[in-house]
């Protein structure tokens, strides 16, 4: 009875403390709602994409003081895709599967999002995605609040048609889904208004494409054909530097041959000489000149909590602001973070957009948006030429591409289809 | 009596006369400042307008008006709608006032608001300033002004013209004068005779805005004036045909020397140890990121300097990378002698390393690297634009490639690389200390691709990822040209640059470089030492 050591009661003090210790831990665990943030941050896209993880944490950061999600408070996940598409689909299965967060924010190349679309659907995760892209689209489990071709490429072609007098175009994109569809629409659009087949010169380069010399010296001799020329360009990424480093080298001002950019903003100027650029233009639905004092406020946040006066707010940015603020309140009217409930719960929802509006979330998860038209300045800021009156309602299949055209997307129940066919009166058309 | 009845009369009428005659002058002054208060308007048609309005008017005022509202320095006073032409100083704006052109001192931006313009009205008040300052004194705004005359064939500018032709000494002037009247008139309605003559006249000057003035003339319903401009217009589109080979070989060229600059480094450690350096991207990579550095610097302690910024980073990246790979040499490669697949890897290691190391130093987005002055623009050649900075790298490229051949001819040193090259054996029994040949040629080898970096800083995106973009193609032309052999790299590097700017106008860029990369693997079947073998008995395999 030598070893009459009593330790029982050491061992209740020991497994008393796990205890407190892991019901702790688990309670802090359920006190935080996991939110993924899925954006490039090194590679081609990185340029782009760094500045809307900062968004999406200063998004979040604001969310927490104002008590968080649900009494909850919000938790950013960050991982970086790399501009790499395949890594694209393994961190977003990583988000949803392992991480377990409660919605996704991110992307923004239109192949990084078909990557990812077939693990949003399987997982049944919500995506937040927020650039302008191509269309021909509509998934239950992703919420579009970038702008579709209806509320870009087409106003940005109707106001060089009407304002510059373009005759010819030049369609210059990067190679892949995204240019290639938006091309398809708008040389069908600008076939239908009228322009001849041999007055369009479509042309594409592969990602991180730095010798122009010969695609701008084309530019440079169909432009001289006797009529007004302009390029509508769906470059992405770091290649726009090398492209209007070679436009300013050969002398190609925007009175003579004007370029649109629908992927070019103010984040992207940032790292060029604009000078040479002063008068090129863009299509957004939000520039960091807009004059509200919605705007004016959420510039302020934003430089202080970057802690950088010289960092710039775009478009993407907005989208993000837009879709996280709709997301919460989707989750508070639904009272949970379940994907189908804040799916059923989001459509109709209205949050105030950066210009001094309302946005809305529509049957076919694309939202409102005004089209502004911008001017590069010589500081990198953009000087807005034109802006639509009211917003335009995102349309996610063309109505200038005969496959698409019939097919509408409402995810509301009974219809509850993202591609439903007004004239055969079935759901599953492809839009191809 | 009638006399001083009819004095009076005459008085009162001189009176009445005098009395209307000033509110005249000042109502001309008071229309003026109307005018210019018309361009502070919403619509951009209305601003047209008013600039057109304007530019009639005569007013001594309206050139430096004009001119400020196109360059975006004309702003008006929030609270008085006042319009003054504005300079940046450090307080704020320096003002001038619009229509008297007095100096008004000086007041803090946030009170003042720009007034917008677009590219039309931009364009419109080029084309109005052209035919307005071409009786100028100064020499380069006529000229600037007749050649805008020239590209908008304004109709309104031809009796300025005249008179400005009239009293013009400068023949260089002269001729853009002419062509310019040769310009106008073939929008005019003058007659058959007249535009014929401007239609030879433009012939004669060619170039790509002479198709766009002639384009809508072929179809005109006089059958000798469509002709006549058919004529021109086919023989300006030959001339272009040809001028367009020569482009591409010129654009060959500048993409070979690129690929010269990247590849060279690589013949060099490829030949003397048939080492294949997963790592030679990043080498470049390197270089690059110290032109960043060295610019980095000069912005912050000595400003002046920035133009010879590059001259002071190409020993810098020299030295960095070629230490660099002196380190990787005698840390991790000379022990994988003899083993190429253990060395592929642990270069592709050192890459990924290297890359990640930049990334976490620099952060992973691009850095800005600033073109000195002297190296931005182009150059006309005929009618190919050539931009300086290609035209340079051009130059450097064979600069560099003429200092290797130099030192593998002529020094020691070359003569040992040479040696260790052809028969390692032999050259050990000799008393070449092999290994420290080894070392030193790679790091010759990685301090080129250093200076390739300097270059390439100029013409491409500096970022992590730059390494990756350049180090299948430096395969590329080293396994193409022939190892070991520094003509075989030059002739391997310019013959698959112009080969691929010839295939880019008919296939695309990215197709371009398929049938290049298909055309080396179908050549290396044939030949698999490359263009220029190395021959000799004791040549190793």
């Amino acid at each position: 009875m030598m070893n009459e050591f009593n330790f029982k009661k050491p061992l209740l003090g020991l497994v008393t403390g796990a205890a407190i210790m892991a019901s702790t831990a688990l309670a802090t665990a359920q006190e935080t709602i996991k939110v993924g943030i899925l954006h490039s941050l090194s590679g081609t896209m990185a340029i782009s994409e760094t500045t809307l993880k900062d968004a999406m944490l200063m998004l979040i950061a604001e969310q927490n003081k104002k008590g968080g999600l649900l009494g909850k408070k919000l938790e950013a996940v960050v991982v970086d895709p790399a501009s790499n598409w395949p890594l694209f689909a393994e961190k977003a299965r990583e988000l949803l599967a392992q991480k377990k967060v409660a919605a996704v924010f991110g992307n923004w190349t239109s192949v990084s999002r078909k990557s990812v679309l077939p693990v949003f659907e399987e997982l049944n995760g919500l995506l937040f995605y927020p650039v302008q892209y191509e269309g021909e689209e509509s998934s239950k489990n992703v919420f579009y609040t970038g702008a579709a071709p209806n509320q870009q490429a087409i106003p940005a072609v109707d106001y060089l048609m009407r304002e510059e007098k373009v005759k010819r175009w030049v369609l210059a994109g990067t190679d892949y889904v995204y240019p290639r569809t938006t091309n398809k629409i708008l040389e069908a659009y600008l076939i239908a208004k009228g322009v001849k087949k041999e007055d369009i010169m479509i042309n594409y380069t592969p990602f991180g494409h730095s010798d122009w010399q010969t695609i701008v010296s084309n530019i440079k001799k169909f432009g001289s054909a006797g009529k007004k020329t302009a390029v509508v360009s769906t470059i992405n990424g770091d290649a726009n530097v090398p492209f209007y480093k070679e436009l300013a080298n050969k002398g190609i001002k925007a009175e003579d041959i004007p370029v649109v950019a629908f992927s070019v903003g103010e984040e992207e100027l940032a790292g060029l000489d604009t000078k040479p650029l002063v008068g090129h233009l863009a299509a957004w639905n939000y520039f960091q000149s807009v004059e509200s004092p919605v705007n004016a406020k959420f510039i302020k946040t934003w430089k202080a909590f970057i802690k950088n006066d010289k960092r710039v707010t775009n478009d993407p940015m907005e989208a993000h602001f837009i879709g996280f603020n709709m997301w919460v309140k989707a989750v508070q009217k639904a009272g949970t973070t379940d994907p189908d409930k804040v799916g059923a719960a989001i459509i109709g929802v209205s949050v105030p957009n950066l210009s001094g509006g309302h946005s809305t979330m529509l049957p076919n998860h694309h939202i409102t948006k005004p089209v502004l038209i911008g001017e590069v300045q010589a500081d990198g800021q953009f000087e807005i030429v034109f802006s639509t009156a009211g917003l335009v309602a995102g349309d996610a299949w063309s109505d200038y591409l005969p496959k698409s055209k019939d097919l509408i997307s409402d995810w509301r129940a009974p219809l509850s289809c993202g591609n439903f066919n007004v004239k055969t009166g079935k759901c599953g058309g492809t839009g191809k | 009596m009638k006399t001083p009845k009819n004095i009076l009369c005459l008085g009162l009428l001189f009176l009445i006369g005098l009395m209307a005659s000033s509110p005249v002058t000042t109502a001309f002054a008071q229309d003026f400042s109307t005018l210019v208060d018309g361009l502070n308007q919403k619509s951009f048609s209305k601003k047209i307008k008013a600039v057109e309005v304007i530019a009639a008017s005569g007013h001594e005022r309206v050139v430096p008006v004009l001119t400020a509202l196109s360059e975006n320095r004309l702003y008006f006073r929030r609270h008085d709608k006042k319009i003054f032409i504005v300079k940046s100083s450090d307080s704020g704006f320096a003002l001038t006032d619009a229509v008297t052109g007095e100096g008004a001192g000086e007041a803090p931006k946030a009170t003042f608001k720009k007034i917008r313009t677009n590219n039309r009205l931009r364009r419109t008040i080029r084309a109005t300033l052209g035919g307005l300052t071409l009786l100028s004194k100064d020499d380069a705004i006529r000229l600037n002004a007749a050649k805008s005359v020239f590209k908008s064939g304004d109709q309104g500018a031809l009796a300025t013209l005249e008179k400005a032709l009239k009293a013009e000494k400068s023949d260089e002037i002269k001729q853009a004068m002419l062509d310019a009247r040769a310009a106008i008139i073939i929008k005019s309605d003058a007659d058959e005779a007249a535009k014929i003559t401007a239609i030879q006249h433009l012939h004669k000057v060619g170039g790509a805005d002479v198709m766009s003035m002639l384009s809508p003339l072929a179809s005109d319903k006089n059958p000798k004036i469509a002709q006549a401009a058919n004529t021109a217009i086919k023989e300006i589109k030959d001339r272009q045909a040809l001028w367009n080979g020569v482009q591409n070989a010129i654009y060959g060229l500048s993409l070979g020397s690129v690929l010269l600059l990247a590849a060279i480094g690589l013949a060099i450690t490829f030949g003397v140890m048939g080492v294949i350096n997963m790592a030679h991207g990043e080498m470049v990579m390197i270089g690059a990121y110290s032109t960043y550095i060295v610019q980095d610097l000069i912005r912050t302690s000595a400003p002046g300097l920035f133009e010879y910024s590059l001259f002071i980073a190409l020993p810098v990246a020299f030295m960095i990378a070629g230490a660099i790979g002196i380190a990787m040499e005698r840390g991790i490669i000379r022990f994988l002698y003899g083993r190429p697949l253990e060395t592929l890897l642990a270069t592709w290691g050192i890459s990924l390393v290297l890359q990640q190391a930049v990334r976490t130093i620099f952060g992973p987005n691009n850095q800005k690297v600033g073109t000195p002055s002297w190296m931005s623009g182009s150059v006309e050649l005929g009618e190919v634009a050539i931009t300086l900075n290609r035209l340079y790298i051009i130059l450097f490229a064979l600069a560099v490639f003429a200092a290797l051949y130099i030192i593998i001819r002529q020094t020691t040193f070359g003569l040992q690389m040479r040696a260790v090259v052809q028969n390692r054996q032999m050259a050990g029994s000799m008393g070449i200390r092999t290994k420290w040949v080894d070392a030193l040629t790679f790091g010759v080898g990685s301090g080129i691709a250093g200076i390739a970096g300097v270059a390439l800083s100029q013409i491409d995106n500096v970022s992590p990822n730059l390494g990756q973009a350049y180090i299948v193609d430096s395969f590329m032309v080293v396994v193409f040209g022939g190892v070991g052999n520094l003509w075989g790299t030059l002739v391997g590097a310019f013959s698959l640059g112009i080969a691929n700017k010839f295939l880019e106008p008919y296939a695309g860029a990215v197709l371009g470089k398929i049938f290049v990369l298909v055309f080396i693997i179908l050549f290396i079947q044939k030949r698999p030492r490359g263009l220029f073998a190395l021959k000799g008995r004791a040549v190793e395999t």
